[in-house]
């Protein structure tokens, strides 16, 4: 126990000051003050979505699988998609779709589920949709392992140049997330539709992203429709990821012949810079939606206790 | 003296809507006339906390004072001022400190110390310390969610005592669990009491507030009414209840009850030959429309009666009991040995009590009218009036017994020959 000379040290070290508003630094200040409690918290999620479940973790992987069984024999068995190499390619831009999509879905509700805590504790409550996407990080990161184990059993090609790209990509993956998740948490507290809401946007935004189907079926016809699909900041991450992992330009295993019409129809070609820039777009949305989650969250966090 | 919480001029208002319109289709239908009105819940609060002290908050349903506290533990943001806090502040709001229902006691422990701002290792050294306090060794392992709500303010208090916090801020949970836990959270306030840390406790029980408490304030519809000395906030507290007309919580089991009490029997036995007709209480505050009592101030019961036919060998009774229903005091005309009038038509008898040397509380008055062999019940009054007793002092209990202090030492004498 320290004496009362440490005590009133301590106490001028901690003030605190709670006010209507507080500043958008003032928030990231506090957020980064939580660092520790982000992990805690990120771990208290892993922790409580498995369990009472047997086959636990093991959903994380299965859930790709089974997407990847279906999506095979809708699109290869029975649509005859003439992507090459289909498992590899659906895998790499499921990986990031998933960490989006769950991630979100699961932001969304975080402050909700966690009404408990918000109505009995202090802390800067983006923790929640934060450590809502950050669990789905690890999910993301155990499946990545599983890929990337698979692809070096199978002495895949990878392109080393854009693989230096995917820290980045990921990055920018997680601020978008991160924002959206924020910004949604907050409106489900007084708006519930919202959690429902999401489950349909997100239907049709998985659709409106080169997932299951080559960028290069919409990139290559141009006109007003593939602009406006180019704005979509999900899919830029997920070309670099496909030009990453999938490989498509210069893999010897299925190089496009000229006896293949569909061969250039998978992922543009683009130098490195076209997909950094590309890239580029994506940090710039998610950075302006971060400014916006974060002032929507501030707004509406002063009655969270009083909602829930 | 530093001051460990400061609040500037701190109001906060809720929307109350007479419905939740909680979806999207409700909200498009009602769009822009949901009826709602503001509600005040604090009203330009202003108040400095110094350090090392113990204040509680006192306060009926919907005064405001849980919202103050949760503005203070920074859980709710006010609308207008602001609120400083310096050092570690733990709260303990209504049940429980915000645990995971699916996550184990153990698990529960890290993660809401964790939140106080204690790193691992931190919370590794008090653990033990946090088990030991809340006696959950055995179900340290089991998700909260099977926890009895006992437990779950024990553990609550446990990791909001152990974490070293310098500001406490507790809501009502002292009320609960059983009395041996109660006494050793007691003793915890007690302690960080001497060791110079700051407690703010909301609370119903004004005892409370006499025992702990170096200061209270009395909250009503969120503006400040009083802040003084406990004994003083507290007889405000007690005042302002009898005037909005509310009594003192008084005990429940009147309602939850269903086996008929004593009091309830005689009173269903009673044959109304002679009746209780009216029943006053007088006392010297009534003057100076003070509703309660000071502790040894007279009381005088006036009780009229009427007989419907001339009825003899009458006994008239009269009780005090406190709020729990215990008898205080209880006597009779056969007891005192008061020759009783023959009844016929209307009367009055007057019981005078020259001082009434109770302390605090409401007291409840049980008045009978029986056959002198006490075979018959005429007419039983059970409960039915009561009268309260405000202690301005810090004196604690039931009773005013008279005392003086003496000490019979060299080291008084000089003290009383210094001349005080």
């Amino acid at each position: 126990m320290p004496d009362s000379a440490t005590r009133a040290g301590r106490a001028a070290r901690d003030a605190r000051v709670v006010r209507p508003r507080i500043s958008v630094v003032e928030r990231f200040r506090r957020i980064a003050a939580y660092h520790e409690l982000l992990v805690g918290m990120t771990r208290k999620e892993l922790k409580v979505k498995y369990k009472n479940s047997i086959l636990g973790f093991a959903w994380s992987l299965l859930n790709p699988l089974l997407y990847l069984i279906v999506f095979y024999i809708a699109f290869v068995k029975i649509l005859g998609s003439g992507v090459p190499a289909f498992p590899i390619f659906l895998l790499s831009g499921l990986l990031v779709w998933n960490l989006f999509s769950i991630g979100l879905s699961a932001a969304c509700t975080s402050v909700v589920a966690n009404s408990g805590l918000v109505k009995k504790v202090a802390f800067p409550r983006e923790i929640l949709p934060l450590a809502a996407v950050g669990s789905m990080l690890v999910h993301f990161f155990l499946q990545g392992a599983v890929l990337v184990t698979v692809l070096a059993i199978i002495q895949w090609s990878v392109a080393w140049e854009y693989v230096l790209l995917l820290p980045l990509a990921l990055v920018a993956l997680l601020i978008i997330t991160g924002a959206l998740g924020i910004m949604l948490s907050a409106i489900n507290v007084y708006l519930r539709d919202t959690q429902h809401f999401l489950e349909l946007a997100l239907l049709a935004w998985f659709w409106m992203t080169p997932i299951v189907y080559g960028f290069m079926t919409i990139g290559r016809r141009g006109g007003l429709f593939a602009k406006l699909y180019m704005l979509n900041p999900i899919t830029p991450v997920v070309l670099v990821f496909q030009r990453a992992l999938y490989n498509r330009l210069n893999n010897p295993k299925i190089t496009p012949t000229a006896a293949d019409p569909r061969a250039n129809q998978i992922l543009p070609h683009w130098a490195i810079t076209g997909y950094l820039a590309y890239l580029g777009y994506a940090f710039l949305v998610g950075f302006v939606l971060f400014a916006i989650a974060i002032a929507i969250f501030g707004r509406s966090e002063a009655n969270f206790a009083e909602e829930l | 003296m530093t001051a460990a919480i400061e609040i500037r001029h701190v109001s906060k208002h809720f929307r109350l809507y007479h419905e939740h319109y909680g979806s999207l289709k409700e909200r498009m239908i009602h769009f822009g006339r949901i009826p709602s009105e503001d509600f005040v819940a604090l009203n330009d609060i202003d108040l400095a906390i110094d350090e090392g002290t113990t204040v509680g908050i006192l306060g009926h349903n919907g005064s405001g004072k849980s919202t103050l506290l949760k503005c203070m533990a920074g859980i709710l943001q006010p609308n207008a001022g602001e609120i400083v806090t310096r050092g570690r502040l733990a709260a303990l709001l209504e049940l429980g400190a915000g645990f995971h229902p699916e996550l184990t006691g153990r698990e529960n422990i890290f993660m809401n110390a964790s939140i106080l701002g204690l790193s691992k290792r931190d919370i590794s050294a008090v653990f033990d310390e946090i088990v030991d306090f809340s006696e959950l060794e055995k179900f340290i392992d089991m998700q909260v969610r099977h926890y009895s709500s006992g437990m779950y303010v024990r553990l609550g208090f446990a990791v909001a005592v152990n974490v070293d916090p310098d500001i406490l801020l507790v809501d009502e949970v002292l009320a609960v669990g059983d009395e041996a836990f109660q006494r050793k959270c007691l003793q915890r306030v007690k302690q960080f009491q001497t060791e110079g840390r700051t407690i703010v406790c909301v609370t119903h029980a004004p005892d409370l507030i006499r025992r702990i408490c170096d200061r209270g304030i009395v909250l009503d519809h969120g503006s400040m009414v009083i802040d003084a000395q406990p004994g003083e906030a507290v007889r405000t507290f007690r005042e302002s209840l009898l005037r909005s007309g509310l009594a003192d919580p008084t005990p429940e089991d009147a309602e939850t009850e269903h086996i008929p009490s004593h009091g309830g029997r005689m009173a269903a036995s009673a044959t109304h030959r002679v009746k209780i007709t009216r029943v006053t209480i007088e006392h010297p505050g009534l003057l100076v429309d003070r509703h309660a009592l000071l502790p040894n101030e007279a009381m005088t019961i006036r009780v009229g009666y009427h007989a419907s036919e001339p009825t003899e060998d009458l006994l008239f009774g009269i009780a005090i009991h406190d709020e729990d229903g215990n008898d205080v005091f209880g006597t009779n005309t056969k007891v005192a040995g008061v020759p009783v009038p023959i009844a016929d038509g209307d009367g009055q008898v007057t019981f005078d009590f020259e001082h009434v040397p109770l302390l605090d509380g409401t007291y409840l008055i049980t008045l009978a009218i029986q056959s002198n062999d006490e075979g018959t019940v005429y007419d039983w009054s059970d409960q039915q009036h009561h009268f309260s007793v405000m202690n301005p002092e810090r004196t604690l209990g039931l009773v005013a017994l008279p005392l003086q202090v003496r000490f019979d030492t060299p080291y008084a004498e000089r003290l009383e020959g210094s001349g005080s």
